[in-house]
């Protein structure tokens, strides 16, 4: 899993049928001081995060559409928790 | 799923017998502001309507294969939407501190 800030949303109207009434959100994963860590990424939303939520993303297959609801779709990464505290150890 | 345009088409007239019919697009993979990254990929294409320079959005992995069930199909990349619209709030782009 990884921590990610949601930057912004995906519009779709074609989608396949699986990703329908489910919101597509853009994900920036970041490293633990805040900052961009790689590229964006768009994950599907299962517990109705929005824009400017730090949240937990799954970027396993098995776990992303199982949590979405969606058994055997092809969908690869979901936003599965809005992160309250991050408490790093001494 | 990552976002990526539609670069081009790939033919290969001999493939798997699970490929056939399958438009094969070639696919480069772009950030959330349309600046390409990595090298390009070849999809396929569960929307059947993704065109050149279209931006669309791609799975990976065996959920790939996922998009066409019942059909087994050999792909571990495939478009599975194509995008209308990005609504971007850049400013959650700034890095924010992490309570201690």
């Amino acid at each position: 899993m990884l921590i990610a800030r949601v930057i912004g949303e995906v519009v779709a109207t074609r989608k396949h049928p699986s990703h329908e009434a489910r919101k597509a959100l853009l994900v920036q994963p970041l490293d633990l001081d805040g900052s961009a860590r790689g590229n964006t990424i768009v994950a599907l939303d299962a517990v109705d995060a929005g824009v400017g939520d730090r949240v937990l993303v799954t970027n396993e297959g098995y776990s992303a559409f199982t949590s979405v609801g969606r058994d055997v779709s092809p969908i690869d990464s979901a936003v599965i928790g809005v992160i309250d505290q991050i408490d790093l150890l001494p | 799923m990552q976002l990526g345009k539609v670069i081009g088409c790939v033919w290969a007239t001999a493939k798997n017998a699970n490929l056939q019919g399958q438009r094969l697009l070639l696919v480069q993979p772009v950030n959330h502001a349309g600046d390409p990254f990595g090298g390009a990929i070849v999809c396929a294409d569960a929307t059947a309507q993704a065109g050149a320079g279209e931006l669309i959005y791609w799975v990976r992995g065996r959920e790939a294969a996922h998009a066409f069930l019942p059909a087994e199909v050999t792909s571990d990349n495939t478009i599975v939407a194509i995008v209308d619209e990005i609504s971007l709030d850049a400013g959650q782009l700034q890095p924010r501190e992490v309570p201690d």
